[in-house]
């Protein structure tokens, strides 16, 4: 039993990584209906881009606001380049320009930074920790505690600020808002730049975990069933699909894996996702369409 | 003046119904076909069947299938690329296993079991829509994937997965030289080219298209949703196995599951958006376009001084054009490539007039 619950929360440490990638999502889907693909190719370019910035000497808070710098410009750059010519379109050109996107980011990523595996340090031990008869990863930890800052301030930004409170007029009705003079533009180049935050964080969780290098920008296929488990417009959804996600396929490779000889990681996700699915079309937490001839 | 349409009457429906109703259309087809298959095979050379042609024609093979799916029913898919290897891998067994069976017969097969795995994974279209049913068609993608990874038997327990082509052989005759694969290949892309064009002129067609516009409306109107968009799951399927089968046996000889990834499939989708969504002739203009562009990026490297662009950087180059051009196509023209080529046959109908 000890060695189920072991496996049970350590899938769940681990679901909290890939809440941290969908989170990025659910705010960009939630404010302008785009379905990102590219933020897996956000969360690498990040990553690159603070990583190589600490190999050329610079000091870690430095590097940071670097990266932070370049995210927000390249959130600017979208907005202006991808989503301003891309109004009004459907969902599905939307999704398909952000799989464009993320093959523009990719490759300008390693092209810049070289295809190599960096080593990132954040100096957190990775000894396992004894809690209660449990050894959890201290890393894990860590990562847990700061998805759940990120999401307080998340939450703080969209619940308390003026900004916020123009962010859900327009998740709410886009021409409404644009009615009563929000500014549409600014409002995506916003959300973007915090996408683009919450990318690097993720980036910097991942990389540490994993090395920083090309396969971060897979991560993105781990953070769709989670979305789709949470549905497309929640943040609790996003967490709590993670959460969902990471156990159950920790369990799943640990306890259903040696029956069918292992290695089910890759789909089970999205087979947990179809079952969701089958019961609830719209995910758990998210809004149901309502369709009118 | 040589692209008129004055003069050319339809006195009967099934004129007026066929599938180029201008005549020089129809002729331009007929001496296209006639080029492809009694001409190319003699002029081409080696290099321009194998690493050009045969892959060229396959791809817009896997291109029509998508397109059926994405273009016409509106269901978005990422999955193509498992379908190809159902079917690649499907074909290979046949031919393993049941000796007998010719080969036309075992790759029509293979497209079978495709279809068959195809509508499986587009059962839970019936009721999850939209961006949501992207993940029966990812869990397709990577189920397939680690199926035939996983399960010697598939791949005849090779101890590297690898399987190699069956002898390419129809009554009798030979097919394994660059000539014979290209014409095999040719003759499949033809045929479902033809079926799919008729398909999606019929009835059938009309309701795929009424799905993807509003399916809610479209079952108001009476369209049975569950056997409209299982058909078009159905037949992208078949066509995304025939053109794996194809992949495997005449263009590479081999097949292996990493041969069918993810990135497969996102060339398939690359195809049909740069090419054209609901457009048949957009997924050859899609599919050149994908087989020539590294050709010509690697050619322009090449003038320039050694040095300047090393391999690696040639990828990343690659990708970035890739991601531009989509982005570019998806903003500038939705309609893709075909949409371009249509323009250019309206302006030659008015010229030298310019309306």
């Amino acid at each position: 039993m000890d060695f189920f619950f072991e496996v049970l929360t350590g899938g769940l440490l681990a679901g909290v990584m890939y809440s941290l990638v969908a989170i990025g999502f659910v705010l960009i889907y939630k404010a302008s209906g785009v379905f990102n693909f590219a933020q897996g190719a956000m969360v690498l370019f990040a990553a690159l881009t603070f990583v190589s910035l600490l190999e050329r000497g610079v000091p870690f808070w430095a590097a940071f606001a670097l990266t932070l710098a370049a995210m927000v410009a390249l959130a600017l750059l979208i907005e202006r380049a991808v989503l301003r010519p891309l109004v009004n379109r459907s969902p599905i050109t939307l999704f398909m320009a952000t799989l464009g996107l993320s093959y523009v980011i990719e490759g300008a990523a390693q092209a810049l930074w070289g295809a190599q595996v960096h080593g990132l340090d954040l100096g957190i031990a990775d000894e396992p920790l004894e809690l209660g008869g449990m050894l959890l990863s201290q890393f894990d930890l860590f990562a847990a505690g700061t998805a759940a800052l990120l999401v307080a301030m998340l939450s703080f930004l969209f619940n308390r600020t003026r900004l916020g409170l123009s962010l859900r007029a327009v998740a709410d009705d886009a021409l409404g808002a644009l009615a009563i003079g929000i500014r549409l533009p600014r409002i995506w180049a916003v959300v973007w730049a915090v996408a683009g935050f919450v990318g690097l964080v993720a980036g910097l969780l991942w990389g540490a975990r994993l090395g920083v290098q090309f396969s971060l920008s897979l991560v993105v296929l781990k953070a769709l069933p989670v979305l789709i488990i949470g549905g497309f417009t929640s943040m609790t959804g996003a967490i709590v699909g993670g959460l969902i996600v990471g156990a159950g396929e920790k369990l799943a490779e640990v306890y259903l894996g040696p029956l069918v000889g292992g290695g089910i990681e890759n789909w089970f996700p999205y087979a947990l996702a179809l079952l969701f699915l089958l019961v609830r079309p719209a995910g758990l937490f998210g809004e149901r369409a309502i369709e009118r001839v | 003046m040589f692209y008129t349409e004055a003069g050319q009457f339809s006195s009967h429906y099934r004129a007026d119904r066929r599938l180029f109703r201008l005549r020089q259309d129809r002729y331009a087809l007929y001496a296209l076909l006639l080029f492809a298959f009694a001409v190319v095979p003699f002029i081409g050379s080696d290099y321009w069947l194998n690493a050009i042609l045969i892959p060229f024609l396959v791809l817009s093979l896997a291109g029509l299938g998508l397109n059926l799916l994405t273009g016409y029913a509106g269901q978005l898919s990422l999955g193509s690329a498992a379908f190809m290897a159902v079917g690649a891998f499907a074909t290979y067994n046949l031919e393993l296993r049941v000796p007998e069976l010719p080969l036309l017969a075992s790759i029509a097969l293979g497209g079978v079991f495709a279809a068959a795995a195809s509508v499986l994974f587009g059962l839970p279209s019936l009721r999850i829509k939209g961006f949501y049913l992207l993940v029966s068609t990812l869990a397709a993608q990577f189920f397939v994937q680690w199926l035939f990874t996983k399960v010697s038997w598939f791949s005849n327990d090779n101890a590297s997965g690898v399987i190699t082509a069956p002898p390419l052989q129809i009554a009798g005759h030979d097919l394994s030289s660059p000539a014979g694969r290209y014409l095999l290949t040719l003759g499949f892309v033809v045929a479902l080219t033809l079926l799919a064009r008729n398909v999606v002129k019929s009835e059938l067609g009309r309701n795929w298209m009424a799905v993807r516009d509003m399916d809610t409306a479209a079952a108001v109107i009476g369209i049975p949703l569950a056997r409209t968009k299982l058909l078009a799951f159905a037949l992208s399927g078949f066509i995304l196995g025939v053109a794996g089968a194809l992949w495997a046996f005449t263009y590479l000889g081999t097949v292996e599951p990493h041969g069918f990834d993810l990135s497969r499939s996102f060339q398939v989708l690359f195809i049909i958006i740069i090419g054209g969504l609901g457009s048949i002739a957009g997924n050859f203009l899609g599919a050149a376009f994908i087989v020539l562009l590294p050709i010509a990026l690697s050619l322009l490297s090449g003038l320039l001084p050694p040095g300047v662009i090393d391999a690696g950087q040639l990828e990343n180059l690659q990708k970035i054009v890739f991601g531009l051009l989509i982005i570019g196509f998806l903003i500038k023209e939705p309609e893709g490539l075909a949409r371009l080529w249509q323009q250019l046959r309206e302006r030659a109908r008015v010229w030298p007039l310019r309306y």
